[in-house]
């Protein structure tokens, strides 16, 4: 038998991703864009809640949106009739947006006059938590119908997200939905977390979202460290 | 249940540090799961084996899964005990403020690779100042 010999390694398999992401972060920084990472379940309203976020900031904001499908362009068509400029990403089977992915998408969309870049990542609670994307914050919306237990199903995303979007609240009568409890599962897996309960398809609550987004955005354009 | 982006991360991972090393060819990576970790080996060796073939470095390279067993920490009471079986809550004394230390890892542990066929370079003569 051949001789072999062994070379240790000791990395972490999402060791290359994260620093990927860290640069990516650090030009971003430099060229003054703020990436959102937004992701949910499919069906949970990622696209309908971005046309209302387009709508409350476009005149004060310049946006662009990545649109993340193992197929199909219908989410960026939507977006684009709002106005913002969007692109679709094709994952071409993949769970889930990387470093690298996330990169190759804002080269496509051109960040000269983009002050937000929002990525709106594969439906799918569970895959896209693991890689960060390079983004400065992490968003996710939780929908009514899908119940406030989520977070003790797929803790590591509401452990990862900076803001959690509760959506179709207008529907809650007719479910078994409660956010008392639903705040408390966050709080738990993330004590930091902000939990913001919105409409998309009323309006109700975008306001306190653009706030929030609004600031964040300002912050990390003015601030001097990251 | 992202299995094939954690086999194409490996994938990157072990060229690069293969490219660092002079490497051509790698016969085996080994890989230390944790059992918590959510990726699920059966998974990992289906798509290893179909992007392994598609790198000229790792062709016919082995998956070695070292399993690493999940154990939680409790607050309350210290007391540490298997996840699997038990969860978030502590089976000693029923306190929910828990949390895992181990059993959650995805570390490319070590490589395989053959050894180099030619001799070592020699040493440099005993006196010769560098």
């Amino acid at each position: 038998m051949d001789k072999v010999k062994v070379l240790e390694i000791k990395q972490s398999v999402f060791a290359s991703n994260d620093r990927e992401a860290d640069a990516m972060r650090h030009a971003l920084k430099e060229k003054g864009v703020f990436l959102l990472n937004l992701m949910s379940s499919p069906g949970s309203g990622k696209t309908t809640t971005l046309r209302r976020t387009i709508e409350a900031l476009k005149d004060e904001l310049r946006i662009g949106v990545m649109e993340a499908d193992i197929d199909s362009d219908v989410d960026a068509k939507a977006i684009a009739e709002t106005g913002a400029k969007a692109i679709q990403l094709h994952t071409g089977g993949m769970c889930h947006l990387d470093a690298g992915m996330t990169r190759q998408g804002l080269e496509g969309l051109g960040l000269e006059d983009v002050d937000l870049a929002i990525l709106e990542n594969v439906g799918n609670l569970v895959c896209p938590a693991e890689f960060d994307t390079g983004a400065v914050k992490n968003a996710m919306i939780l929908s009514v119908p899908e119940g406030h237990d989520k977070p003790l199903k797929y803790p590591l995303m509401f452990t990862v997200c900076d803001v959690v979007l509760v959506n179709k609240i207008d529907v809650m009568p007719y479910f078994d939905f409660d956010m008392e409890k639903c705040r408390e599962y966050v709080l738990m897996r993330n004590p930091n977390a902000k939990i913001i309960p919105i409409c998309a398809r009323t309006g109700e609550g975008i306001d306190q979202w653009a706030d929030w987004l609004r600031a964040e955005v300002a912050a990390w354009k003015n601030k001097d460290t990251m | 249940m992202h299995e094939l982006g954690i086999v194409f991360h490996i994938i990157r991972s072990v060229e690069e540090v293969g490219r660092q090393n002079g490497v051509s060819q790698v016969n085996a990576v080994t890989l230390e799961l944790g059992e918590v970790s959510g990726v699920l080996e059966d998974y990992l060796q289906d798509c290893w084996n179909w992007a392994a073939s598609k790198s000229d470095m790792l062709r016919g390279a082995k998956l070695q899964v070292v399993v690493i067993p999940a154990k939680t920490l409790c607050e309350n009471c210290g007391c540490v005990y298997p996840t699997v079986a038990h969860g978030r809550t502590c089976p000693a004394c029923g306190s929910g403020k828990t949390h895992l230390i181990q059993g959650n890892e995805t570390m490319i542990r070590d490589i395989t690779v053959p050894e180099e066929e030619e001799p070592e370079p020699p040493e440099p003569p005993a006196g010769t100042a560098l």
